[in-house]
């Protein structure tokens, strides 16, 4: 496929690793060991899965540790939101619209698939688009989609509203939990217990925002960026770019993304955003808390598409399961295999928690693609630890 | 979640909606070109471009000279490497 294949060759990757390796050690300002390795976070999930499906991570010299981030919206999604989902769905007159990703993933009770399986009109669709014909199709009923993702996915559900507008579809609305990716970036800087060297930054997201957004990571908390395309070629080259900032001194927002990034981002798209939505005072992230200015709200003259408007919901926040770490993951704070359910009670089949349901959650990736060599690690170091306390 | 995919433009479907049918891998879908069309690119003007598709939506169009520039860059550590 053009514009894929040209970007999975493994020569060229041979070559990548190569220059990492030999960027790892031959300067003089970074000197990672294995013990002290230098850590990099790739924030997208995507990019993350991407990374165990190419086997990405266990190529890298063991002086780089990947630390998987937060930019997984089903990951983050708080189970709070989710009961007000589920409650929204399971409303008599309601056909409530959702991307797959959404349908597994636990609240405090159930998850969607539970509630259809209970009885509750949940449809799966692909675009929120899909969603106006079910509306006109069934006048007496409400429609609502489910608006979950970063900056990528917020257009679409601002170009619907508007063509729900334009349509004169008033049975339509949309429940909204659309969350911006630099203000989590600057809670996780925020946060002592984490100490990253530098980021792989967001291509998707990048489409629409631009590169200018980042700077404050570069000028602000002096992290070297790097947006970066999906396929292996790109996560590597971009890696190397990281590397190379590192080893300049340099901290900087690079696009190794260019072909589709532009530092000005999509106008259109974001005049649809600022157009439909306006910034919410806080918002709730799984794992991170409540974060300031990092959510998406409907605006007031769009009230009539704003689920939260039309109806009533629980809006609690809930805590999670005592068993699940996700947050300690999604801060990269903990790796998922040392998660006491991981493998065990939480699996792709029943998740307990939210890393583990979407493709893009670090658990669901190490569980699928498998780390042995790199659990066997970090086993060894547990077997050696216990040895010292002995 | 963000996953986007490379596909060409093959015909116009209803100008007035901006929709358009988009050959992805093989796959032909109806999507949406409201985030790609401006003054700069009336919709008549999109026929055969590649963009990257998301949840029904074309968010940008793939810009040929960059990715040329990318893999020639590539080919370029290839050359340093070996």
């Amino acid at each position: 496929m053009k514009y894929v294949n040209e970007f999975r060759d493994p020569q060229t990757a041979q070559a990548l690793i190569k220059e990492i390796n030999r960027l790892c050690r031959s300067n003089s300002r970074i000197v990672p060991t294995s013990e002290k390795p230098l850590k990099l976070m790739e924030i997208c999930g995507g990019h993350t899965h991407s990374i165990f499906k190419y086997g990405i991570e266990a190529a890298l010299p063991d002086t780089i540790e990947l630390i998987h981030g937060p930019g997984c919206p089903v990951c983050v999604m708080p189970r709070g939101r989710l009961d007000d989902a589920i409650a929204l769905a399971e409303q008599p007159n309601v056909i409530f619209t959702t991307f797959g990703d959404a349908m597994r993933v636990p609240g405090s009770k159930k998850s969607l698939l539970q509630a259809k399986a209970e009885g509750a009109d949940v449809r799966m669709v692909y675009s929120p688009l899909d969603a106006l014909p079910i509306a006109k199709e069934n006048p007496d009923r409400e429609v609502v989609f489910f608006g979950i993702g970063f900056e990528t996915t917020a257009p679409s559900t601002a170009l619907t509203i508007l063509q729900a507008e334009a349509e004169g579809i008033k049975n339509f609305s949309i429940f909204a939990n659309h969350v911006l990716v630099v203000p989590a970036l600057e809670a996780l800087l925020n946060n002592p217990d984490l100490q990253l060297d530098g980021f792989i930054g967001p291509g998707h997201v990048s489409t629409i925002i631009g590169t200018k957004p980042y700077q404050v990571i570069s000028e602000t908390y002096h992290k070297p960026l790097v947006v970066s395309g999906f396929e292996p070629l790109d996560i590597l080259q971009s890696i190397v770019m990281v590397l190379q900032q590192l080893a300049d001194g340099r901290c900087e927002v690079e696009n190794q993304y260019s072909r589709l990034v532009q530092a000005k981002g999509n106008k259109v798209a974001l005049d649809a955003i600022n157009k439909v939505f306006t910034v919410r005072d806080e918002f709730e992230w799984r794992g991170l808390g409540n974060i300031s200015q990092s959510g998406l709200k409907i605006r007031e003259n769009y009230a009539l598409f704003d689920a939260e408007v039309k109806f009533t919901l629980p809006n609690r926040q809930v805590a999670d399961a005592a068993a699940c770490q996700c947050g300690e993951i999604l801060k990269g704070v903990l790796k998922p295999w040392r998660c006491q359910v991981f493998g065990t009670a939480c699996t792709p089949e029943n998740p307990i928690g939210t890393c583990m349901v979407s493709s893009e959650g670090a658990c669901a990736a190490y569980y699928k693609y498998g780390r042995l060599s790199t659990v066997g690690k970090q086993v060894k170091i547990k077997k050696t630890e216990a040895k010292v306390v002995n | 979640m963000c996953l986007g995919i490379p596909g060409q433009i093959v015909e116009i479907t209803d100008a007035n909606n901006k929709l358009a049918l988009v050959n992805v891998g093989g796959v032909k879908r109806q999507v949406s070109l409201a985030c790609i069309v401006d003054e700069e690119h009336p919709i008549e003007s999109c026929l055969g471009d590649w963009v990257l598709v998301h949840v029904g939506f074309a968010l940008n169009r793939i810009d040929e000279s960059e990715a040329a520039e990318t893999l020639k860059m590539l080919q370029e550590i290839v050359a340093l490497t070996s």
